[in-house]
């Protein structure tokens, strides 16, 4: 059995990492999962969260806020809208984040017209903020 | 004649012509390698996208629940154009081109009886359509204040073009942006964005033994106004590097221009330089025979 898959995480702006690992931890919409060689193909969205990938020669974690994660038989595809390396990570941004996120849900509850998007901006924020805890900054 | 004088100023001010435009260049130059990483760094997310959205989009979209955005209002009578140019000029035809392939395809639209609207994405495109289709406007995108465009900005103009069409403003959007082949060449280029096309042969064969979570439609609804942004991020970035390689282009071609002129100003220069010590001779010699 294959030891290793290839991971790839891309942002629009640039590609932040493709290497071989043995497991990736994702954010999923629906609930957190490990994607390890030989995974059904799978496709599923983000939520914002951490991306922990465990590879042969230690493990990183990544910042993901949202967009979609796709396992073929190939590998590990992640296509995240915001991508930041864990270690680049600091109060301020996060604080940054957030706001962003505040900022969503109150123009999303100010118009009554969309009900879903005031969920999804709530759910958003507290997804933010218990990221925050998650992080112990 | 002009003077000596006249002709000595006159060589001065070029040759200070030419030192901007070759400091021009040489900045666009280096822009241009910037801009055309950028380009290189965006492109394996925006693959990637079109591949799975492509998938999806097969499975998808030909049921009668598809969302709007890739199945259309079912109209095509109202059209956004999303004309994105630069917010400089003295690159070329740069922005000309973009706003002159506009200028034809809302003509057409307009022969055809369909309603435009003009949305525009830099200063430029807008000084140039705004004389013409002033009533069509809709919105402008100031990017003047962007240093560097970022994935941000492209999120903002998408926000705009989305909120628009779930207000039923419009049925269709295309985007006007130039295509960056090398440095001589641009193509400026119409792309439509919403409903989406994508294209067929990107499609992943497999899609039928996928989990999807959640589902097919959820999840394409999720992904298409991603979509959106990710095509106009595209279209920035595109732009950027086409912007900088006509500028590099039109700089070159200035400064070489201005080398010929100061050579040809200098000849005329020393020829009436000469020509004024021939005739002081001339006056010397034949006042002395005069004597």
């Amino acid at each position: 059995m294959a030891d290793t898959m290839q991971f790839d995480l891309v942002s629009p702006e640039r590609s932040l990492a493709s290497l071989q690992a043995r497991a990736v931890q994702i954010p999923g919409s629906e609930g957190d999962m490990t994607a390890m060689p030989l995974h059904a193909p799978t496709l599923t969205t983000l939520r914002p969260g951490i991306l922990k990938v465990e590879a042969p020669e230690g493990t990183t974690e990544y910042l993901v806020t949202g967009g979609f994660a796709q396992i073929t038989a190939e590998g590990l595809s992640v296509l995240a809208e915001r991508a930041i390396p864990m270690d680049e990570m600091t109060r301020a941004h996060l604080d940054e984040l957030i706001e962003e996120a505040r900022a969503m849900y109150k123009t999303a509850k100010d118009d009554e017209s969309a009900h879903g998007l005031v969920e999804d901006a709530a759910k958003l924020l507290a997804d933010m903020e218990a990221l925050g805890t998650h992080m112990s900054l | 004649m002009p003077s000596l004088k006249d002709l000595k100023n006159r060589i001065s001010s070029v040759k200070n012509t030419r030192k901007i435009t070759k400091a021009m260049q040489m900045v666009a130059a280096a822009k241009l390698r910037r801009a055309q990483e950028a380009a290189e760094d965006a492109r394996p997310y925006a693959e990637r996208f079109n591949a799975v959205m492509a998938g999806l989009a097969a499975s998808v979209g030909q049921s009668d629940t598809a969302p709007k955005l890739l199945a259309g209002t079912g109209s095509d009578q109202v059209q956004l154009l999303v004309v994105m140019t630069a917010e400089r000029g003295l690159c070329g035809g740069f922005n000309a081109n973009i706003a002159k392939l506009a200028r034809q395809k809302v003509l057409g639209l307009q022969a055809a009886g369909k309603t435009v609207k003009i949305l525009t994405v830099g200063k430029k495109g807008r000084d140039v359509l705004k004389r013409e289709f002033k009533d069509l406007f809709v919105g402008h995108v100031d990017l003047t204040e962007v240093k560097r465009v970022g994935y941000v900005d492209a999120q903002g103009i998408a926000k705009d073009i989305l909120a628009r069409f779930d207000a039923g403003e419009f049925d269709v959007a295309t985007i006007f942006y130039s295509k960056f082949q090398n440095v001589v060449t641009q193509i400026p280029t119409a792309q439509q964005i919403i409903p989406a096309e994508f294209d067929a042969e990107g499609a992943e064969a497999t899609s039928g033994v996928v989990d999807y979570e959640p589902s097919e439609e959820a999840i394409l609804a999720d992904l298409l106004p991603r979509g959106v942004a990710t095509q106009i991020f595209a279209g920035l970035l595109e732009n950027g590097a086409s912007e900088q390689g006509a500028r590099m282009s039109a700089m070159d071609n200035a400064t070489r221009n201005a080398g010929e002129m100061i050579d040809k100003l200098t000849i005329e220069y020393n020829r009436s330089r000469q020509a004024v010590i021939t005739n002081e001779l001339i006056e010397i010699i034949s006042g002395a025979e005069a004597l």
